[in-house]
């Protein structure tokens, strides 16, 4: 069993169901990522763990108890916040300190223990500084430092790093997992950022309409998607309409060459179906490894430094590529005709 | 153009509202024939019933400020949190007092609390004073709510509650330790409001037969010449004391100085 569980939860507001038979299991020292657009549920869930709405039913046991009936307080969950929720009138030691005073912890193993956080998120000498005298990075690691103090079994970051800038958003999060792995607790994360979800989660549930649409290792939630929505959703996607030939041999027609998917296929034969590609997995000419190729002509050419992202007009859809950049190889000039290879098993199928 | 007119309607203003204020500050100071004294004044603090019921009038004021105070922070707390669709209906029903007499309260109090009804709180003296306290609150309602609910706009209660909760806090820790210090100003500015309500009230404290400030001044206003005068000055002093100890309060909580 795992140590969090979550059973059929159901919650709505009103008539509008937002978490429809949310099932997850999350094991100790776990972190997981609830990834998903606005409104599909992810903070519902989190709040639904953290005691601050009510599920209309379905079970949450946190090492094998059921924490449902239990109030918020009562429940020994840490949460961190998007719009950080420092306390304003307490320093930054009495913020950290807030938790275990109230659990009755005596004046000096408080010091040490806000002492010891302070210094595991970096800020050992703003002890006593106020809220407003921090920048938001640190104040959301302020904020982490509290939810940790008093030892939470649970740890819940509601997008903690959405207000902040780009590159305190990347350091901070690297912070976040480092220090999550340190203390071994077990985390969720909701966020509406992929980039975020892949890079610092051991598992992901993208979630749509209230309902998790895939659970897996970022791996696999980017390279095997189940979903078109989690396909789309998940890194950028090139699409291709195909003709099915032969769906028990996985055989398709793709603006006139054949195919061989790895996999068969449910559809009929005749019937249109959209493939799709990471822009990784195309390949600007003819490469080894790459059987299929198809001839198409560049569009536009994005140089980003260490990589180039090309778009070019292939089999009727016009596709994204990125490929390294090369001292040697200046990039294609735009409208030049080109050929663009790729490996069939690296193919998605949407809805197929 | 425009500047000289704003400068013209700025010395309208100054002139209106100093100018009695000038003429009846220099009138108290003229108790002794052809020369300036604080005759007067002297005269009003020496009076043992000035201070009685001075001091009668601040003790109730500290005493309804603390009922109000603990009455309106967990309601406009509780309001803003769980129950934002009755914040109209608070709000109206803290306006009443606004449209509604103090003299049709003190009626239906005398009504309602007389020696021969259920509750004879009108009894005993303890029992008149506690009526007057909650006359007073019910007077205070309207400015008291408002400070306190524009003190909580400024601070984000849900999430701060949510923390809080979250660190294991309960109701009264919460209402506590966090929301009352980051209203207190709100709550002093409030409090001060309430301070000068009850310090002037006249009709509550009259009719349920109170010692207070308020009908003392006007048994003064009906006997006397220059004392009056000095009454008010002091009345004066007293309400510009609070709204500079207002400044001087949000001044000194730490937190806040940078919003500043």
């Amino acid at each position: 069993m795992a140590f969090l569980d979550i059973e059929h939860l159901e919650k709505a507001f009103g008539i509008l169901r937002v978490v429809k038979d949310f099932n997850l299991g999350i094991q100790k020292g776990e972190f997981v990522s609830l990834l998903g657009p606005s409104g599909c549920g992810k903070t519902t869930v989190l709040r639904m763990v953290a005691g601050f709405e009510t599920p209309n039913s379905g079970a949450i046991r946190i090492d094998g108890k059921d924490v449902v009936n239990q109030r918020p307080n009562q429940r020994n969950i840490g949460m961190v916040f998007q719009a950080y929720a420092l306390f304003p009138n307490l320093t930054v030691a009495q913020n950290v300190g807030f938790g275990l005073k109230i659990k009755g912890v005596g004046r000096a193993d408080q010091d040490i223990r806000v002492a010891e956080m302070l210094r595991l998120i970096g800020l050992p000498d703003l002890g006593n500084r106020y809220p407003f005298q921090l920048s938001g990075g640190q104040q959301q690691r302020v904020a982490l430092a509290r939810a940790l103090a008093v030892k939470p079994s649970v740890l819940l970051l509601d997008e903690p790093l959405s207000a902040l800038d780009a590159k305190i958003r990347v350091s901070l999060r690297t912070e976040i997992r480092e220090i999550q792995q340190k203390l071994g607790i077990t985390t969720i994360f909701v966020t509406h950022d992929q980039e975020e979800a892949l890079s610092i989660s051991d598992r992901i549930v993208v979630m749509n309409g209230g309902i998790a649409e895939q659970v897996g290792a970022p791996f696999e939630i980017y390279n095997r998607p189940n979903t078109k929505f989690v396909a789309n959703f998940v890194g950028t996607l090139n699409t291709f309409d195909a003709a099915v030939l032969d769906p028990a041999a996985g055989r398709v027609s793709l603006a006139g060459t054949e195919i061989t998917l790895p996999q068969p296929l449910v559809s009929l034969t005749g019937d249109r179906i959209a493939l799709a590609l990471r822009p990784e997995a195309l390949h600007l000419g003819r490469f080894e490894g790459r059987e299929v190729v198809l001839p198409g002509v560049i569009t536009d050419v994005h140089f980003l430094g260490s990589v180039i992202r090309v778009r070019a007009d292939v089999a009727g859809a016009s596709v994204a590529l990125d490929t390294f950049n090369r001292a040697d190889t200046p990039p294609p000039p735009v409208g030049a005709a080109a050929e663009v290879s790729f490996s069939a098993a690296d193919l998605i199928v949407l809805g197929g | 153009m425009t500047k000289l007119w704003s400068w013209g309607a700025l010395l309208f203003g100054l002139v209106y509202f100093t100018l009695p204020l000038i003429g009846m500050t220099e009138f108290s100071l003229k108790m002794r024939r052809g020369e300036y004294s604080f005759d007067a004044y002297a005269k009003v603090l020496a009076d043992p019933k000035f201070q009685e019921t001075f001091s009668y009038s601040v003790l109730m004021a500290l005493v309804t400020i603390a009922f109000g105070a603990l009455l309106v922070v967990p309601t406009a707390f509780w309001v803003r949190l769980k129950m934002p669709w009755a914040r109209p209906y608070v709000e109206f029903i803290t306006l009443l007092p606004l449209v509604i007499p103090a003299i049709v309260i003190v009626f239906g109090y005398i009504r309602l609390y007389n020696t021969s009804s259920w509750l004879p709180l009108t009894g005993t003296a303890m029992g008149t004073n506690i009526l007057l306290m909650f006359g007073y609150a019910t007077l205070a309602l309207p400015y008291m709510y408002r400070a306190v609910d524009t003190g909580l706009r400024t601070i984000d209660v849900a999430t701060l509650t949510e923390a809080a909760q979250s660190l294991g806090a309960g109701w009264g820790t919460i209402l506590a330790r966090i929301i009352l210090p980051n209203v207190l100003v709100a709550v002093l500015s409030g409090a001060f409001l309430t301070f000068a309500i009850v310090i002037g009230e006249f009709t509550m404290a009259a009719l349920l037969n109170r010692p207070a400030f308020g009908p003392y001044m006007q048994l003064l206003g009906a006997n006397r010449a220059y004392e009056p005068a000095a009454l008010a000055v002091i009345a004066f002093g007293i309400t510009w004391a609070c709204m500079g100890l207002i400044q001087l309060i949000t001044r000194f909580s730490k937190h806040t100085r940078a919003q500043r």
